[in-house]
């Protein structure tokens, strides 16, 4: 579905970004990529999104939907002059055509009754399931996500994990999620990437062979998550 | 059942109650607004009457009611106040146009600002009322060099608040347009020009207000008719209350237009999360 080859972007002299990854991803797979700050995670999906041209190697993507790639980002990014419901159609390519289908996401994502309030009358987690709505609406092939809840309190982003997974499930959407966040990871994705360094580089790779919906406090997860911690260089959680 | 009818009258007194608190915080605004020039008004009519201040100098409100009264019943009130606003309305739709042309270019293209923008801002510094004397050469005492003097003033502010507020918008809202392959002019259409609005409607309120500015300077230059004019013949006929009462129109006509386009902003920015908009 996706294959990236020897993909290169480097800021600051080649001391920012990443160098050098491939990988590929089969459709209906979930991929995260983690690292700490300043590895090039976003950097890699900026490139993969087609936000950053500037980039060196290749990027394929398979499908032949109307829209290659959604993308969710950090931020909601809604547009404060449109209500919920066109903010979800933004980019639908035809929008009247679409309107039949606005009632199933705006009930998928839980706004059905907010469809006609402005950004500015949303909470975060109300606003960043817009967002979903929106990318989601334009059915693409690969959703690529940025850290996309981490502005969130524990309990919306749960939801929302939750809300994610269902997504997948049904439409079996492929996804590559980049967090900071290790049981965001674990809980969500069918397979794991390490990035690291400066510019970084793919250092590991990670299968999660565990049916979802997961248990939060899995012991196979915990085991994960130390291995994961090793590879990222951070030392353990003092008990 | 007695127990959900009284709740549901409950509820009936308690919508009611905010209407009229609704409608009472309007009034009290009115009020508060109206409470000084009321009383500025009290005191210099008695100011007069009881002869602190000059008459001939310094008429009475009153007077310079009747005066208004006057005009009108001549009939001449209304050709007076009607050129002006014509010719206001012409210069600041002329302006406008031509600052929303060039400020969107100059705001969307970088080298376009690094061309454009030195000379226009070199222009902007000169005063404005030195074309004065350039127009009448050029275009004579007509209608013309007015509303070209009312254009040059109402562009600026235009053009400076549309630069800044399409250079202000969140390059994060524009990478949403890039994801769906916008094309450039979808952009400007769907993201930028939305998001410059609230500037945009800043500059027309400043531009109205530079445009009854000009028009006084037009008016005073040359003409045979409009509120400029009588003030000119106020001056040379010695009538104070005729020179007061066209200040008061022009004050009348620029409030008006005012709470006009600041009605329309506060419906086209609805969605703006700030303080006017708080519940």
């Amino acid at each position: 579905m996706l294959k990236v080859k020897e993909a290169t972007r480097t800021f600051n002299n080649g001391l920012a970004g990443f160098n050098n990854i491939s990988f590929s991803i089969k459709e209906g797979e979930t991929v995260g990529i983690l690292g700490t700050s300043g590895c090039g995670k976003s950097t890699l999906l900026r490139v993969l999104s087609g936000l950053d041209q500037n980039y060196d190697g290749a990027i394929e993507i398979g499908g032949v939907g109307e829209q290659p790639i959604g993308m969710i980002f950090q931020e909601p990014r809604l547009m404060p002059w449109l209500t919920v419901r066109e903010n979800i159609l933004f980019g639908a390519k035809d929008e009247k055509e679409k309107q039949a289908t606005i009632q199933e996401y705006l009930n998928l994502v839980g706004l059905s009754d907010f469809d006609a309030h402005y950004p500015k009358d949303l909470s975060g987690g109300m606003a960043q399931r817009t967002a979903i709505a929106r990318a989601l609406i334009g059915e693409p092939d690969v959703l690529l996500l940025d850290e996309p809840f981490s502005a969130l309190d524990a309990f919306t982003k749960m939801q929302l994990q939750d809300l994610l997974l269902k997504i997948q499930k049904n439409r079996l959407t492929t996804m590559v999620i980049v967090t900071h966040d290790i049981d965001e990871a674990l809980y969500l994705c069918d397979r794991i990437f390490i990035l690291g360094g400066q510019p970084g580089t793919l250092q590991a790779e990670l299968s999660i062979d565990v049916a979802k919906p997961r248990d939060r406090g899995d012991s196979f997860l915990a085991a994960k998550k130390a291995e994961i911690l090793e590879l990222l260089h951070i030392e353990k959680e003092v008990v | 059942m007695t127990v959900n009818i009284d709740e549901r009258e409950l509820f009936k007194t308690k919508g009611k109650k905010s209407v009229n608190v609704n409608f009472e915080n309007k009034v009290r605004g009115l009020a508060l607004g109206l409470l000084i020039p009321f009383i500025l008004l009290v005191v210099w009519e008695t100011a007069i009457r009881l002869n602190w201040l000059d008459a001939y100098v310094f008429p009475a409100p009153t007077t310079i009611l009747q005066k208004i009264i006057e005009l009108a019943q001549e009939g001449t009130l209304w050709g007076h106040v009607g050129i002006t606003f014509f010719r206001v309305l012409i210069g600041f739709l002329a302006g406008t146009f031509a600052a929303v042309v060039l400020g969107s270019i100059v705001g969307y293209f970088k080298w376009f600002e690094q061309l454009m923008d030195p000379l226009i801002q070199a222009f902007r510094a000169i005063p404005s009322l030195a074309w004065v004397p350039l127009f009448i050469l050029w275009m004579g005492i007509g209608e013309s060099s007015k509303v070209m003097l009312i254009a040059v003033g109402v562009f600026f502010p235009v053009y400076l608040n549309i630069v800044s507020g399409i250079q202000g918008v969140d390059r994060k809202l524009i990478e949403v347009g890039k994801i769906y392959h916008f094309t450039p002019l979808q952009i400007v259409r769907r993201i930028i020009l939305p998001a410059s609005l609230p500037s945009f409607l800043v500059g027309l309120r400043s531009g109205v207000g530079l445009g009854w500015m000009f028009v006084v300077a037009a008016e005073l230059m040359g003409a045979s008719q409009g509120l400029g004019y009588l003030l000119v013949v106020g001056q040379n006929t010695y009538s104070p209350e005729l020179i007061i009462a066209s200040i008061i129109l022009f004050a009348l006509l620029g409030k008006a237009t005012d709470s006009l386009l600041k009605t329309l902003e506060a419906r086209a920015l609805k969605w703006q999360d700030n303080l006017q908009n708080q519940l």
